[in-house]
């Protein structure tokens, strides 16, 4: 991982953009480094574009601006291609991760001409074999790391199953299918 | 060995009053410091705490509240942000008058209106007469460092005056972001009893707390303020000092960011500081001597140590994420300006208005201002000296 990796990401109110970076942020943590996450605060409604940052970095962080310049952006939900610039400022040497089904024609000519790497991964087929229902936020926290290398997968996987034990104290029972939800999308993320 | 943890800065400030446990804290909540209250209330209900919480209908209350408590002879605290502080302001100037040690975490967001939610410093500018001290804080680790070292101030009897302690709305009190917390018993230690010599619900001793005061004593009693706010100086020093021997984390008034060789330099308060940073090490790795000075204290002003630790400087820019709307400057640049002039100090100096209602604050308007520097250092012509960062148009 180079020294300071910046991460935006695009969603909707409610599917748990925010959370995703939170999560990521705590697992970052949790090997060591020094983190920022946080969300764009607007006029938050369910459905509303909205967009989160992580900063993650060997040494300490100073920095307190949004991110112009991401090394990597997440699209939670494809909808969004057609009405947010995702790529605006995005680094050409970096990656947009995009949870969708669209082929690689549309993604290139709704991306417009970015030619960086482009990765996708259906986060609801995961979400829904996993876990019975579409949850995006746990797929693409794997997704990103996965393509950033901000962790090993091992590292992920041991750092959520504590995070998951401790924040499903009273749901044991959806631990496992988070799990695997994790598992399988660290397989499925691919480049196109 | 302190603990590694990550936290919003409205975390830190709801943890710190957890660990500093005091008798009283009434609030009402208001963004974007609602968490602090939030979470406050669950260490009442948790049993973590011992603090009487009483949830008020308003922020007029709140500050009454802790009025009453104080002057009863508990420690009080209460969080607030913007128009919250507004309807305190008749109280605010009631708990400095009757020089009552309270601490507030001030959440700094826009004052009405219109409407903004977000952060600037016009909630704070707004009181800054009122006889409280003032403290800045760049991230959430001193956000909770300010809060653990507030009561040792504040309630230090050549002081005794109410302290609040600020942080950026959202861009700080919503961020998750690495911090080192510091033992419980430690700050347990650290803050100590509170005892003050004079309380209302002391049998041995009938006094009476905030009467008519009128010509006879009125004016006496307003030079002892601002004597005590002369005295907060040396206590802040001490308490730092303190601070500095239990977490090695050093305070001062302000912070000297590669400031001492600097040829230009930004001041300003805040989380604009931290962006201000990596501002300066792109434009040092350039070889361009630029410097930072953070102000920590801006109330009581320190005045003398400001305009010092800039009279080496050619040219320096202070920023105010608060326009006072006097048509000639913000309150920090006038400060900063008429202390330099009181020292002799007659550096070029020119002023930006920034970061109003939550507009952004980029690196690269940042590095546009020590462009500017440079030109009037080059020139030793200010031009305008009222300017903004970041305004469209």
């Amino acid at each position: 991982m180079k020294d300071l990796i910046e991460i935006r990401w695009h969603g909707r109110g409610g599917q748990g953009a925010k959370t995703a970076s939170l999560l990521l942020a705590d697992a970052a943590f949790n090997t060591g480094k020094y983190i920022q996450g946080f969300p764009e605060y607007g006029p938050e409604r369910m459905g509303a574009p909205i967009t989160a940052y992580n900063r993650i970095s060997n040494a300490p962080i100073t920095i307190h601006s949004n991110i112009y310049e991401p090394d990597y952006v997440v699209v939670v939900d494809d909808t969004l291609l057609e009405v947010v610039d995702v790529t605006a400022g995005l680094k050409e040497s970096g990656a947009i991760i995009i949870n969708t089904t669209k082929d690689a024609n549309y993604l290139k000519k709704v991306l417009k001409g970015y030619s960086g790497n482009i990765y996708t991964i259906d986060a609801r087929k995961v979400s829904m074999e996993t876990l019975g229902k579409y949850f995006p936020n746990t797929p693409m926290l794997a997704a990103i790391v996965k393509v950033s290398g901000i962790m090993t997968d091992q590292e992920l996987l041991d750092d959520m199953k504590g995070s998951f034990k401790h924040k499903f104290a009273k749901k044991p029972e959806v631990i496992e299918p988070n799990m695997k939800a994790l598992e399988m999308s660290l397989k499925e993320v691919k480049k196109i | 060995m302190s603990i590694r943890e990550r936290l919003s800065g409205n975390e830190a400030a709801a943890i710190a009053m957890k660990q500093i446990n005091p008798d009283v804290v009434a609030a009402f909540p208001i963004t974007p410091s609602t968490e602090i209250p939030q979470y406050f209330s669950t260490f009442v209900s948790n049993g973590q705490v011992d603090t009487e919480f009483v949830a008020v209908e308003s922020e007029h209350s709140a500050m009454s509240a802790c009025v009453g408590a104080e002057a009863a002879g508990s420690r009080a605290m209460t969080a607030t942000s913007a128009n919250g502080l507004s309807f305190m302001w008749e109280m605010i100037y009631i708990a400095s008058s009757m020089r009552l040690p309270i601490v507030m975490s001030l959440v700094n967001r826009a004052v009405s209106g219109p409407l903004n939610i977000h952060n600037d410093h016009s909630d704070a500018m707004g009181v800054r007469d009122s006889g409280w001290i003032m403290i800045f804080s760049e991230n959430n680790q001193e956000a909770y460092d300010n809060l653990i070292m507030a009561h040792r101030i504040a309630e230090n009897e050549k002081v005794h005056l109410p302290l609040m302690v600020c942080q950026d709305g959202f861009i700080t009190s919503h961020s998750i972001e690495n911090i080192e917390l510091i033992e419980d018993d430690k700050v347990k230690e650290f803050v100590g009893k509170y005892t003050p010599k004079h309380y209302l619900l002391n049998e041995k001793e009938h006094i009476a707390m905030g009467p008519l005061d009128l010509q006879s004593y009125l004016f006496e009693h307003k030079k002892q303020q601002a004597v005590a706010m002369q005295n907060a100086k040396q206590v802040i020093l001490d308490v730092a000092k303190d601070f500095e021997k239990m977490t090695g984390r050093k305070y001062s008034f302000f912070e000297e960011y590669k400031l001492d060789d600097a040829e230009i330099a930004i001041v300003c308060m805040n989380s604009t500081a931290g962006t201000t940073k990596f501002v300066v090490d792109k434009l040092r790795s350039q070889g361009i001597k630029a410097g930072l000075l953070k102000l920590r204290v801006f109330r009581p002003f320190p005045g003398e140590e400001v305009a010092k630790a800039l009279s080496h400087l050619k040219a320096v820019a202070i920023l105010d994420k608060s326009d006072s709307l006097n048509g000639a400057g913000g309150a920090l640049f006038t400060d900063v300006t008429s202390a330099m002039y009181l020292n002799k100090n007659s550096v070029p100096a020119v002023n930006y208005i920034y970061g109003i209602g939550g507009r952004d604050t980029k690196a690269d308007d940042l590095e546009n201002v020590y462009k500017d520097l440079q030109e009037i250092a080059q020139s030793g012509n200010v031009g305008n000296p009222y300017r903004s960062m970041g305004l469209r148009g």
